[in-house]
């Protein structure tokens, strides 16, 4: 048995080996699905839910790829990566995209010969205290107690923001998110650093959120975008206008519940380019003119994609903030289509 | 006059007396085992202290547990502030940290067949004097017809698999009146020519009694653990007796070859050949191939187990008195028939508690493949179900689950080693 999959896998790693200088969108759509990097659970971001499917935020990325690409947005195969074995993963090809909230930060990009196409959630490093501290700034936390995870950025921006800011602080290292919360809880730590997004999922997961807050400095940046390999300049263009169409629509008010009517052409040039009844804009990437409207419809637009997942009124309850449209004072700004 | 001076004379015995209170049963019991002395008593006090402190403990969120809802919250809004479990994400998430997220569910039956069938093919080889020979057969038919009820596929895929076997054995007896060497030879290229041929077969009627595949991602919960502890242990034994055997083994080469694999695997930890497994693997294959994940992990895990029985068995070896060696030799028998009739038999019972430590050990260390993303029991745990919005925060339900699914196993493993060794035991101690 095993034997015979052995010489299955040499045969398949023989022929496999002609084909792998072909284009990663010929790949995908002669494989007929999608692999997707994603996290092997992070709240709001990428779990599977009772059912078996994946559901979160950057899943949703995934399958508006999927959809502009295939046509159909259950064509993923989702595969579930670890921070240390996303970056191999996507350098050896198993996965076309990677979609797991991973920080674009110089080295990433150019050393590691990766291409991020774009952010779709700006995070930063937060602190969360208890009520009862009386804190209301990170400066007044001169002598406290904090539960940092060992080993990340965040470890070094703590250091550095203390320093800078001449104030004295003591590390409990710690060594996974799952670990700190109850150690926060017992009172291990007067404080709890990691990204303000993932605070703010630790705190809704408490039994009394109220008894706890997140304080208003965020000290690192730290934005997450997804990323494909270097080299293949046409797929990262699929995959960075995917995210800019998604951005976009939430910009020019297409929702996936008014696109059918919208996309019948209306007066905007701009949304009409976007969901393909003027111009080339598809063809000039390689797909139908249609691929927008796919992906916008796979998921929503932006900021459903945003409410569904992460927003004000699911448990983990992020507010907007920086990942908001720049037109409501956010960063979120997708380059014209046209 | 003798007579007058005997005033009694009791003509029968008495009946045997109960011994006193203070002597027997319980009471008798608790003095010579919990109150012997004042140190020893005040000593059961204080851990009856804890016990109780622990029980009482324990007890509430035991009875108050809750095992209905479909999230966390509302747990806590029922139980309002009272201790208790929050056991509905056992019951929600059952068939996944059983089966894994992505194993399709109208085919659960598969590997609880599988399960099942798992306990019949190995009756056999454990309770060789209570089960017919007969069985036998079934065994080894058994590997063939899990992987096809868990993988799916077309039957044709474990048959041509036998037929590989059965012709490689055929060829073997044909030539090993020459020598055993040719005749392994023979084998092995007769059953990879069958594959090869059968391959083709295969491949071209791949809907023949077809069972829906499911790809090895797709495979996870305690079924992954449970799959790589029982291949795993049951590969790694023959392949640790040959090391063993090759590491005692006159030939140079072969000595060396063994002694530098037994060495080199005792010295990696097992979460790094698993990352090699899994990372860098990937970039000594052409991009774009998948060789299959489930199977890089398990011969990793062999490999690596089997230095381990390797040296187990060494011991064992070692152990023999040199007459037995000298006694083989002394009956005309030659180097195979010697290990296989006189030497083995001995040295595998001296080796049985160290082999079932291996075993033991590796059916709980098969919980690291969480580290390479794989979602067996423990992956499952800690990445889908306590990342989900639902059940994020809910710790102790979730490891004491995964605590009662091993432990019965490798507490079961240990009793048996046990009574196989006083099964054994042919010495007059």
């Amino acid at each position: 048995m095993k034997t015979t999959l052995m010489l299955g896998a040499m045969t398949v790693a023989g022929l496999a080996a002609g084909a792998a200088a072909a284009a990663t969108l010929d790949d995908v759509k002669a494989r007929g699905k999608l692999n997707c990097g994603v996290t092997t659970g992070l709240v709001g971001f990428a779990a599977p839910d009772a059912d078996g499917e994946w559901q979160g935020f950057d899943v949703g990325v995934c399958r508006a790829v999927a959809a502009a690409v295939l046509g159909d947005a259950s064509a993923v195969e989702f595969v579930p990566t670890t921070g240390k074995t996303r970056f191999t993963a996507l350098a050896s090809g198993e996965i076309d995209l990677l979609a797991r909230n991973t920080t674009w930060t110089f080295s990433r990009d150019v050393d590691l010969k990766f291409e991020f196409v774009g952010i779709n959630y700006y995070d930063g490093q937060g602190f969360m205290v208890p009520k009862e501290l009386g804190v209301s700034s990170a400066k007044e936390l001169d002598g406290a107690t904090v539960c940092i995870q060992t080993g990340t950025t965040t470890e070094l921006n703590l250091a550095d923001f203390f320093r800078t800011n001449n104030i004295s602080y003591e590390p409990v290292p710690i060594e996974t998110n799952a670990e700190a919360q109850p150690l926060y809880l017992e009172g291990a730590c007067d404080v709890y650093t990691t990204d303000a997004s993932g605070l703010a999922a630790t705190r809704a997961a408490f039994e009394n959120p109220g008894d706890h807050v997140v304080l208003p400095e965020i000290i690192s940046k730290e934005p997450l975008g997804p990323l494909v390999r270097h080299g293949d300049n046409d797929w990262g263009d699929i995959a960075r206008w995917t995210l800019n169409a998604l951005i976009a629509a939430e910009e020019l008010g297409v929702t996936s519940a008014n696109i059918d009517e919208l996309a019948a052409g209306t007066n905007n040039p701009e949304i009409n380019r976007l969901l393909g009844t003027e111009g080339t804009l598809g063809e000039m990437l390689g797909l139908d003119a249609q691929w927008a409207v796919r992906a916008i419809k796979a998921g929503g637009n932006y900021g459903e994609l945003f409410e569904k997942n992460i927003g004000e009124n699911t448990p983990i309850g992020l507010a907007r903030g920086l990942n908001a449209q720049w037109t409501d004072g956010g960063l979120l700004y997708s380059p014209p289509f046209r | 006059m003798a007579d007058k001076s005997i005033a009694f004379v009791r003509t029968e015995m008495l009946p045997q007396q109960a011994p006193p209170a203070s002597q027997s049963g319980v009471i008798k019991w608790v003095r010579e085992n919990l109150f012997p002395d004042v140190l020893n008593s005040i000593l059961t006090l204080v851990a009856l202290y804890f016990i109780y402190k622990i029980v009482a403990g324990a007890w509430p969120w035991l009875s108050n547990g809750i095992w209905t809802t479909s999230s966390l919250a509302e747990c806590r809004e029922i139980l309002d502030g009272a201790t208790g479990g929050c056991f509905s994400v056992l019951t929600e998430r059952w068939n996944q940290l059983l089966f894994g997220f992505t194993y399709p569910t109208e085919e659960y039956w598969r590997p609880t067949l599988a399960f099942v069938l798992l306990f019949v093919a190995a009756a056999p080889l454990l309770f060789a004097m209570y089960v017919p020979r007969q069985v036998l057969y079934f065994t080894a038919l058994y590997p063939f017809l899990a992987y096809w009820l868990i993988w799916g596929g077309t039957i044709l895929i474990p048959i041509v698999a036998i037929a590989g076997f059965v012709v490689g054995y055929l060829a073997f007896t044909r030539v090993e009146r020459q020598s055993f060497a040719m005749g392994l030879l023979a084998a092995v290229v007769a059953a990879a020519l069958t594959w090869w041929i059968g391959g083709f077969v295969s491949g071209a009627l791949s809907g023949f009694v077809a069972l829906p595949e499911v790809p090895s991602r797709d495979i996870g919960g305690f079924m992954l653990n449970f799959i790589l502890g029982v291949v795993c242990v049951s590969l790694s034994l023959p392949l640790g007796i040959v090391l063993a055997l090759g590491r005692q083994s006159d030939m140079p080469i072969i000595r060396i070859i063994c002694v530098v694999f037994i060495e080199f695997i005792r010295g990696v930890p097992l979460i790094t050949l698993l990352f090699v497994a899994n990372v860098v693997l990937a970039y000594f294959l052409p991009p774009g191939t998948n060789f299959d994940l489930i199977l890089r992990v398990i011969i990793m895990i062999t490999l690596f187990s089997a230095a381990y029985i390797a040296e187990v068995i060494r011991g064992g070896l070692a152990a023999l008195p040199r007459g037995q060696y000298e006694a083989a030799d002394s009956l005309g028998l030659d180097y195979a028939q010697s290990m296989r009739l006189i030497i083995m038999p001995q040295a595998l019972k001296i080796s049985i508690p160290g082999i079932v430590n291996v075993a033991v050990g590796l059916f709980k260390d098969t919980t690291l493949v969480s580290v390479i993303s794989m979602f067996d029991l423990v992956g499952m745990i800690r990445g889908p179900i306590l990342a989900s919005t639902e059940w994020n925060g809910v710790y102790w339900e979730l490891w004491g689950f995964a605590i009662l699914m091993f432990f019965p196993i490798c507490y079961g493993i240990s009793q048996y080693s046990q009574w196989l060794e006083r099964q054994l035991a042919t010495d007059h101690r």
